[in-house]
């Protein structure tokens, strides 16, 4: 009899590890409560707001003016040899990013290539929140060095040559620029000496014209941009339909279930990758490795000077915004020391088809990003914000089931 | 004995999921979902007294209730005990995640003195879910306190 008791006693554990197995894994062996299901209506992409006005930006709305970006954007005669346009790094068939670890335009970067769809919801632009809008953000890389590495008279001049009917069709008159006497072919506040002491010697009025000419192309780029779309993922469907009274639609499976109650859970993710886009758009230090180049970046501390002073905030001249429109600007929060090798948040969506990952492509693939995050190792430097999540095995493989079903197509206009 | 527990174990596990989650989901739900639950005994209320009792303090925000991951604009209201309207005080605002040891993500000014007690505070944001302080110190010329709101996100 005792020895029965035993066998029982011992079918009895072996049943409450395997139910326990399960219960974690494979089957959703817990319904979702009220606030579950509502913090995971918040994630859906049905939940975003259409976009708004986009008050530094007058055009961004502008059926036209998205057309000539995207002719800008595609491009290539935009740059210092001719070779590189906005897409050589923004792919569109790789959802206008270049599954590098750095981004490759005149050389080699220091950051991984962002994608594009989605950021005209976010107040701050590039991985340090260097830019605060898409037209600025789009001006950045067309006189930076390593990208596509040229100057802003060149850019107006081949503007007058090949789109003077588009631009004045929008913008109203495109100045003349052909006299090169008073518009150097290649100036600008650029790095390039040559071309930084041509632009200091041109008269402020005639920069003023150029630089004029040179927003409009960025905001341009920005109207054809606030097009590249998320279209819904499995997940998405997986909302719509899910109610405390329905939660047996298939749209995910168990095992992508199990990853979603981690992700809102266990796991956490959902603390920094949160609303519709899977991102609150904001700077966090989660302490990723130094890049196998030990370039030093401290992220967005230096960059919070950087927008202060950038010539293109939403508060500058070029901006169409009021002073009210740049709250995210004026308030910013600028304790350097707090912000110390923080890098923005990226959304998540398409996140399993983007690999490499973090702001110089250091972690390879997904399981490496969750190593990562059950670790928690020390920051390079500043302090790491999260704590280790000792996820399992299993966990990690749920984690990565959901987070593939966030992938979807990205819609551009034809 | 062992016969029992053993039999119980077995009932247990011989129970629709349905019913083992009436169980034992009220068990294991604050753990799956609440890596860090904020102290049970915290107060969330919206009208509170400063800290030596000198002011009574009460806050709005537009939108209500607060938004994540949007800049927005507080109204605060200050008064004594006695009812009377503090007006044009200095007041500073700072506040963060106790539990993440991290700040604001902005840096919230009280920009404007609307009168009857009534103060602007632009630039608030949160942009994490959670239990979130925000403090306000004020200053009406003579005196200072200090006040500690609770919210959650």
């Amino acid at each position: 009899m005792k020895k029965m008791g035993l066998w029982i006693l011992g079918l009895g554990l072996v049943m409450v590890v395997a139910v326990s197995i399960t219960s974690v894994i494979g089957k959703q062996s817990v319904a979702w409560t009220a606030d579950e299901i509502k913090l995971i209506q918040s994630l859906s992409l049905r939940a975003l707001a259409p976009l708004a006005q986009y008050p530094s930006n007058k055009y961004a709305q502008d059926e036209q003016a998205a057309k000539l970006g995207k002719r800008l954007f595609f491009d290539t005669r935009f740059s210092k040899d001719g070779t590189i346009a906005c897409a050589t790094c923004h792919v569109p068939a790789l959802g206008f990013q270049d599954a590098r670890a750095l981004g490759l335009g005149a050389s080699i970067g220091t950051r991984r290539t962002m994608p594009i769809a989605g950021t005209a919801y976010s107040p701050w632009l590039f991985w340090d929140g260097r830019k605060d809008s898409q037209w600025s953000q789009a001006l950045g890389p067309l006189e930076n060095p390593v990208e596509h590495g040229g100057a802003r008279t060149q850019y107006v001049q081949l503007l007058e040559k090949h789109y003077k009917p588009d631009y004045e069709a929008i913008f109203g008159v495109l100045p003349d620029f052909s006299d090169p006497k008073r518009f150097l072919s290649i100036a600008g506040p650029v790095e390039d000496r040559a071309a930084n002491a041509a632009w200091q010697g041109m008269k402020e009025g005639d920069r003023e014209l150029v630089t004029k000419a040179f927003v409009n192309m960025g905001k341009a780029i920005a109207a054809y941009e606030r097009q590249i779309v998320l279209m819904p993922s499995r997940f998405d469907d997986y909302v719509d339909s899910l109610s405390l009274a329905n939660q047996t639609n298939k749209n995910l499976t168990d095992l992508e279930i199990a990853g979603l109650r981690l992700f809102i859970g266990k796991a956490n993710c959902v603390q920094c990758h949160n609303g519709p886009l899977l991102t609150n758009n904001e700077f966090h230090n989660t302490g990723v490795p130094m890049p196998a180049s030990k370039v030093k970046d401290d992220g967005r501390a230096s960059a919070i000077l950087a927008v202060k002073q950038d010539e293109f905030n939403c508060l500058s001249k070029y901006s169409d915004a009021t002073s009210n429109d740049c709250a995210e600007l004026r308030f910013i929060q600028s304790d350097t020391h707090l912000l110390e090798r923080a890098f923005k948040v990226p959304s998540l969506r398409n996140v399993a088809s983007r690999a490499p990952y973090m702001h110089a492509g250091q972690l390879q693939t997904l399981a490496e990003v969750l190593q990562h995050y059950s670790y928690a190792p020390v920051a390079p430097s500043g302090h790491s914000e999260i704590k280790a999540l000792h996820l399992n095995v299993k966990e990690r493989e749920a984690l990565i089931a959901f987070l593939t079903a966030l992938d979807a197509p990205i819609i551009a206009p034809e | 004995m062992i016969v029992v527990v053993a039999l119980l174990i077995g009932i247990f596990f011989s129970l629709s999921m349905e019913s083992r989650q009436a169980w034992i989901g009220p068990l294991m739900r604050p753990m799956m979902t609440l890596m860090n639950p904020a102290p049970k005994d915290l107060n969330f209320a919206t009208n509170r007294k400063t800290e030596n009792g000198l002011f009574n303090v009460s806050f709005t925000s537009n939108p209500s209730p607060t938004p994540l991951n949007q800049i927005h604009t507080w109204t605060l209201h200050v008064e004594t005990p006695d009812g009377k309207l503090v007006e044009n005080a200095k007041i500073s605002v700072d506040g963060g995640m106790p539990q993440h040891g991290h700040g604001l993500p902005t840096s919230p000014q009280v920009t404007q003195y609307l009168g009857s007690g009534n103060y602007r505070v632009e630039g608030m944001k949160f942009q994490m879910n959670g239990w979130w302080e925000v403090k306000f110190v004020i200053n009406n010329g003579n005196s200072q306190d200090r006040v500690v709101f609770n919210l959650t996100l």
